[in-house]
C-alpha cells in the first residue's frame, strides 16, 4: 500500500473478475421504485410467471389495489406460434388501457423469454405509440435477466427515454436517475440556492414534465450505474459533468461542486449554500461512526452502488473494505470514486457465488453486505449482514440522508451488541 | 397472454425448489438466467431458513446463447457435486432455459456423476407452482424408492409437507403424536426432512399419511401401486376431519381407534355461550383446495358459520371443490385472478373472509375481517409459537385464529346498544381495532356534508372510498331522517345496511329511502 499515491487510490487496482452463479436480482426489479417515481407510467413486462412472482416476491405488492406493473404471461400457444403474440400483446394492451385512463406512458419491458424468442418489442413499442397517441407513449426496454443485474434494469428504462425527449437548444442541467421525491426537492432547493434553477430531472414525475435535451444540456448522474443513459445522452450531444456520487457529506459536496463549477457560481456562494446542510450531514454520521469506526466490511455484488458506498464508509465512518464487489464496473463513471477509495480492498466485479461466499468467511468481515437470499445463511454462520437492496429502496442520497445512509450500516451491528445476551445460549442450542 | 397483476402460485420450479429445500443431501441443479435466484430470498426470508436453498442456478447470458450454454449446465452439475456431495441430484430448467432446448436431463444422464440424477419435466408455460411440488416428489420417489419388506412394528410415512408451506412444520409434529397415540411410529416425513436414503425405504411402511394432497397425491398413488401401501384420503384439519382420519387410519391397519383428546377445546369453546354470536356467520372461503374444504367443514359444522361462497386458486382441485361447493349450496369460484375473487367478495358482502394472504388485504380494503387458512405464505404464516393446523391442537389453533379477527360477542351487543353513547361511537372504532379513541365533538347535530366527512373519518380511507361509491353508484336517494338512523347503526354493518337497503329500494321501484324503507329491508334480509 505504502507504494500507491493516495491520489490514486483504487483507480489502478487489478480487478478480479468472476463468472458463475450471481445472487443478484434481474433488471426487472428496477420497476418497483421506476413505478413510484413516474406516477402516471405502467410498466408491463412480456414475460413468463417467473417475473410476475418475481416483481411480486420483491416488491410484496399485496399492498396495493391495483399496481401500476403487471406481467403478461406468455403461454404455450404464444412460444407454438399458434397466435401472433404480437396481435396478441396489442389485445392486452388495449384493454390495460381503456381501464386505466390515469396512464400516459406505457413501457413494455422485456424479460429472459421475450428475448430468447426474440419477440420484438421495439417494433410493438412504435405501433402502440401510433394507436394510442397522443394520450399515450409507448417505450420498450429489457429487464431480463440474460442482459441485465438489478439496477441496470433503471439503466435501460431511462437510455430508452432519452432518444424521446424534445430537442432543446436551452442551457439547462439535468439531473439523472429516479430519485425520491423529497430527496429530488432537496437537491433542487440547494442548486436553486446557488443560483442554478434550470434544472430538470430524468425521469420527471409526470410524463408532461419530460426534460428536453440538445447540445446545451449538461447532465449530472445521481446513480453509479446509469453507463447506457450516459451514452445515450452524449449521443443527443448532452456534455457529462463527471463527479463523485452524492452519497455522504463529502460526496454530496463534492457533486454540488462540479455542477457549480460548470455555471461559475462563486465560491463564497457555494460555502455559504451548503454550510448548514453540510455541518447538519456531518454530525448525523458522526453518531453513526461511534458504532462503525475500525469495523471491516465486504461487499457482495448487488446494485453497482457498492464503490462510492464503500467509498463514503472508509473515508466518512472510519471502516476498513475487504472486498468490494460490483456486478459491472463502469470506468468511466466510477473514476472520481476509484481515485478516493483508499488502494487495500480487493475490488471483483462479476460474481462466482460460492467462491466469493469462501472468501466471505475467510475474511470474517464486521459487516457484511449482501442479497436477501444470502443474509440470514450468513447471520446463522454468526456474521453481521447488511440487506443490499435497503440501500437501493431507502432514500440515501444527500446531505439530508447522509445519516440515514450511516445508520443502516450502523444498525445490524448495534442489534447485535444489544442481543449478545442471548448469543451465548443460542449457539449451545444449536 | 394473459395480464397478471398477482399470481397466487410461482412458476413449477419454485415447487421443485420447496421440495429439494424441505429435503436433505438432496441438490437442485437449474437451468437458469441470472435473477431466477430471487427465489432463494423467499425461503431465506419468509420462512426465516438459516441455509441457502440447495440448488445451484447456471447463470447463463445472452453472450452464452449462440455458444455453448449445455457446457455451462454440465460443469454446472460437476461443481455442484463436487462441493456439495449430494445423494441425489434433481436437474430442470426454469422458463427461459425450457426455450433453448439443452435437454438437461440427457445432459447430466450422460455425465456419469456417481449418484441418482432425477430429470424433471416441468412444463413452465403451462403449469404452475403446485404441480411443481407434486410432480418434483413423485420423480424423485419413482426414481428411488422400491418395494422392500415391511416393517416388523406397524408404522406409517407421512407425506406432503415441504419447504415453504402453510403450518407444514407443525402439523407433522401433531400428526406424528396422533399416531403415537395409536402405536404407530413414523417411518420416513417427506420430502420435509427426508435424505434420498430415506426415499428409498419409504416402502417398509405399512401405509402413507397424505397430509396435503396438492404436494404428493401423485407419489402416494405410485407407492399405492408399486408399494402396495394404501393411503389416508382425509385431511385431518378440523375436530370432525380428525375424526374420520382416525377411523380410517384404524381401517387400515385394524388397531383400535386410541385418542388423547384431553388437549382438544374447540369443541367446548364452540358451546359455550359466548360464542353464540358466531351463529350463522357468513363467510367467504378461498385457498387451496385442501384448505379450503377443510375451512368450509368447520366453518359450518363446528363453528356455526353459513358458507357463502367458497373457492380455490390451484385448478388440480377444480373438480373436489365444485362438488363441495354444490354440498354447500354455492357456486365454486375457481380462478388465480386475484380481481376475480375480490369481486365475488364484494358482491357477496361475507361477514368474514377465510382466505390467504390476498383475501386478508382484500378484506382490509372492503373492511371485512379476514382470517388467513391458506398458503402462498407470508411472513407472518410462520410463527415463533407452535400452531399447527391438524389435528387435536390445530382445531384449537384454528378456533383461535378464526374468532380474533371479529368484534366479540359482548362487544357487539354494547355497540349496538351504546351506539349513540358519547364514547362508544363511530369514529372510537372497537378497541381492538387499534384505532385512536375520539370523543366526539358536542355538536352531534352536525350538516350532511360535515356527517358525511366524519363518516369517511372514522374509516380508513380505501373503505371510506368504497362507501361512497356505493352511494354514488345507486339512483336511490336518501332521506335525510332514514341517512341519519343509517348512522345510528354500528359502523361495521353500516356499509352492509346501506347496500342492502338500497338493494331492497331498487327491488321495489323506490326512488326515495325513508326509515320505513331502511326498516322493511332489515326484515326482508333478516335471518
Amino acid at each position: 500500500m505504502t507504494g500507491t499515491l493516495p491520489a490514486l487510490g483504487c483507480t489502478n487496482t487489478p480487478v478480479l473478475k468472476e463468472r458463475g452463479q450471481r445472487e443478484v436480482f434481474c433488471g426487472l426489479t428496477g420497476i418497483i421504485w421506476l413505478h413510484r417515481k413516474m406516477q402516471d407510467a405502467f410498466f408491463l413486462v412480456v414475460g413468463s410467471r417467473t417475473c410476475a412472482h418475481l416483481l411480486q416476491s420483491a416488491a410484496g405488492v399485496m399492498i396495493f389495489a391495483e399496481p401500476r406493473f403487471g406481467t403478461a404471461i406468455l403461454e404455450e400457444k404464444d412460444l407454438a406460434g399458434l397466435v401472433d403474440a404480437q396481435a396478441e400483446l396489442d389485445r392486452e394492451v388495449a384493454r390495460l388501457l381503456s381501464r386505466r385512463p390515469d396512464i400516459r406512458q406505457l413501457f413494455l419491458v422485456g424479460s429472459c423469454p421475450s428475448e430468447v424468442i426474440k419477440l420484438d418489442l421495439h417494433r410493438a413499442a412504435e405501433r402502440m405509440s401510433a394507436a394510442h397517441a397522443p394520450h399515450v407513449r409507448v417505450l420498450n426496454y429489457s429487464g431480463s435477466g440474460i442482459e441485465t443485474t438489478f439496477t441496470q434494469g433503471e439503466d435501460a428504462c431511462l437510455a430508452a427515454m432519452v432518444p424521446a425527449l424534445a430537442h432543446s437548444e436551452a442551457r439547462e442541467v439535468l439531473i439523472v436517475g429516479a430519485l425520491p421525491d423529497v430527496v429530488e426537492d432537496q437537491a433542487l432547493a440547494l442548486l436553486a440556492a446557488m443560483g442554478i434553477t434550470n434544472v430538470r430531472c430524468l425521469p420527471a414525475r409526470r410524463s408532461a414534465d419530460a426534460p428536453q435535451v440538445g447540445e446545451n444540456t449538461v447532465f449530472a448522474l445521481v446513480q453509479p450505474f446509469l453507463g447506457d443513459t450516459h451514452a445515450a445522452l452524449l449521443r443527443r450531444g448532452a456534455r457529462h459533468i463527471a463527479a463523485p456520487f452524492p452519497f455522504g457529506a463529502e460526496g454530496t459536496t463534492l457533486w454540488l461542486q462540479a455542477i457549480a463549477h460548470e455555471f461559475g457560481v462563486p465560491q463564497a456562494v457555494f460555502d455559504a449554500v451548503i454550510a448548514a446542510p453540510r455541518a447538519r450531514a456531518e454530525k448525523a454520521i458522526a453518531a453513526a461512526r461511534q458504532t462503525l469506526d475500525g469495523k471491516s466490511i465486504f461487499f457482495f455484488p448487488d446494485s453497482q452502488l457498492e464503490i462510492p458506498l464503500a467509498r463514503f464508509l472508509t473515508r466518512e465512518c472510519g471502516m476498513t473494505a475487504l472486498e468490494v464487489g460490483t456486478p459491472f464496473l463502469h470506468r468511466d463513471l466510477l473514476a472520481p470514486e476509484l481515485a478516493l477509495l483508499a488502494a487495500g480492498p480487493v475490488i471483483s466485479e462479476g460474481q462466482d457465488v460460492d467462491k466469493q461466499l469462501a472468501r466471505a468467511r475467510a475474511a470474517r468481515a464486521d459487516l457484511t453486505v449482501c442479497g436477501l437470499g444470502l443474509a440470514n445463511p450468513l447471520e446463522a454462520e454468526g456474521m453481521a449482514t447488511k440487506w443490499a437492496i435497503e440501500l437501493v429502496f431507502t432514500p440515501v442520497h444527500f446531505y439530508e440522508q447522509a445519516g440515514d445512509l450511516a445508520a443502516l450500516f450502523a444498525r445490524p451491528l448495534r442489534r447485535r451488541a444489544l442481543l449478545a445476551p442471548l448469543a451465548p445460549r443460542m449457539e449451545a442450542a444449536e | 397472454m394473459k395480464l397478471t397483476l398477482w399470481t397466487y402460485e410461482g412458476p413449477p420450479h419454485v415447487g421443485a425448489m420447496r421440495v429439494a429445500t424441505g429435503m436433505k443431501g438432496l441438490h437442485y441443479v437449474l437451468h437458469a438466467p441470472q435473477g431466477d435466484t430471487y427465489a432463494d430470498l423467499l425461503f431465506t426470508m419468509i420462512e426465516r431458513r438459516d441455509h441457502r436453498p440447495p440448488v445451484t442456478y447456471t447463470t447463463f447470458q445472452a453472450r452464452d446463447l449462440g455458444g455453448d450454454t449445455a457446457t455451462l449446465f454440465k460443469t454446472a452439475c460437476q461443481d455442484a457435486v463436487d462441493r456439495f456431495a449430494p445423494e441425489a441430484l434433481i436437474v430442470g430448467a426454469s422458463c427461459t432455459a425450457e426455450l433453448i432446448q439443452d435437454d438437461p436431463a440427457g445432459l447430466a444422464e450422460s455425465m456419469d456423476l456417481g449418484i441418482p440424477v432425477i430429470p424433471l419435466d416441468l412444463p413452465s408455460y403451462q403449469r404452475k407452482e403446485g404441480f411443481g411440488t407434486d410432480e418434483t416428489f413423485l420423480q424423485i420417489v419413482r426414481h428411488l424408492a422400491k418395494p422392500i419388506a415391511r416393517s416388523a412394528q406397524i408404522t406409517a410415512n407421512l407425506i406432503g409437507p415441504t419447504a415453504l408451506g402453510f403450518r407444514h412444520r407443525d402439523d407433522i409434529v401433531e400428526i406424528t403424536r396422533l399416531l403415537a397415540d395409536m402405536g404407530i411410529n413414523v417411518s420416513v416425513c417427506a420430502p420435509m426432512g427426508a435424505r434420498p436414503s430415506d426415499i428409498a425405504r419409504l416402502g417398509a411402511a405399512h401405509f402413507n399419511v397424505l397430509m396435503y394432497p396438492e404436494h404428493a397425491e401423485s407419489a402416494a398413488r405410485w407407492l399405492e401401486t408399486n408399494c402396495k401401501q394404501p393411503y389416508t384420503k382425509c385431511v385431518p384439519i378440523g375436530v370432525g376431519a380428525t375424526h374420520d382420519f382416525l377411523a380410517e387410519v384404524a381401517a387400515i391397519t385394524g388397531l383400535p381407534i386410541k385418542s388423547d383428546t384431553s388437549r382438544l377445546r374447540l369443541p367446548w369453546w364452540t358451546r359455550s355461550v359466548d360464542s353464540t354470536y358466531l351463529t350463522g356467520k357468513r363467510v367467504f372461503v378461498f385457498g387451496d383446495g385442501t384448505h379450503v374444504a377443510a375451512a368450509a367443514r368447520i366453518a359450518r359444522d363446528e363453528m356455526g358459520f353459513e358458507v357463502a361462497g367458497l373457492g380455490c386458486f390451484n385448478r388440480e382441485m377444480a373438480r373436489p371443490i365444485r362438488a363441495l361447493a354444490k354440498d354447500y349450496g354455492v357456486e365454486a369460484l375457481i380462478t388465480d385472478d386475484y380481481l376475480e375473487v375480490e369481486a365475488a367478495i364484494a358482491a357477496l358482502h361475507p361477514e368474514m373472509i377465510l382466505g390467504t394472504q390476498m383475501e386478508r388485504h382484500i378484506g382490509k380494503r372492503l373492511g371485512i375481517p379476514c382470517a388467513v387458512i391458506s398458503a402462498p405464505v407470508h411472513v407472518q404464516d410462520f410463527p415463533a409459537r407452535y400452531s399447527p393446523q391438524m389435528g387435536w391442537e390445530g382445531a384449537n389453533v384454528i378456533f383461535d385464529t378464526w374468532v380474533h379477527p371479529l368484534v366479540m360477542g359482548l362487544e357487539e351487543h354494547l355497540l349496538h346498544m351504546f351506539r349513540d353513547d358519547f364514547e362508544f361511537h363511530d369514529e372510537a372504532g372497537a378497541s381492538h381495532h387499534g384505532g385512536q379513541h375520539i370523543a366526539r365533538p358536542a355538536s352531534a347535530e352536525a350538516t350532511p356534508a360535515a356527517a358525511a366527512a366524519t363518516e369517511a373519518g372514522s374509516m380508513p380511507a380505501e373503505i371510506a372510498t368504497v362507501v361512497e361509491e356505493t352511494a354514488t353508484d345507486s339512483n336511490v336517494i336518501w332521506l335525510s331522517d332514514a341517512e341519519k338512523e343509517l348512522r345510528k347503526i354500528p359502523f361495521f354493518v353500516r356499509g352492509k345496511a346501506r347496500r342492502n337497503t338500497e338493494k331492497y329500494a331498487e327491488g321495489k321501484g323506490l326512488t326515495r329511502i325513508s326509515i320505513e324503507t331502511l326498516y322493511e329491508a332489515k326484515a326482508h334480509y333478516a335471518r
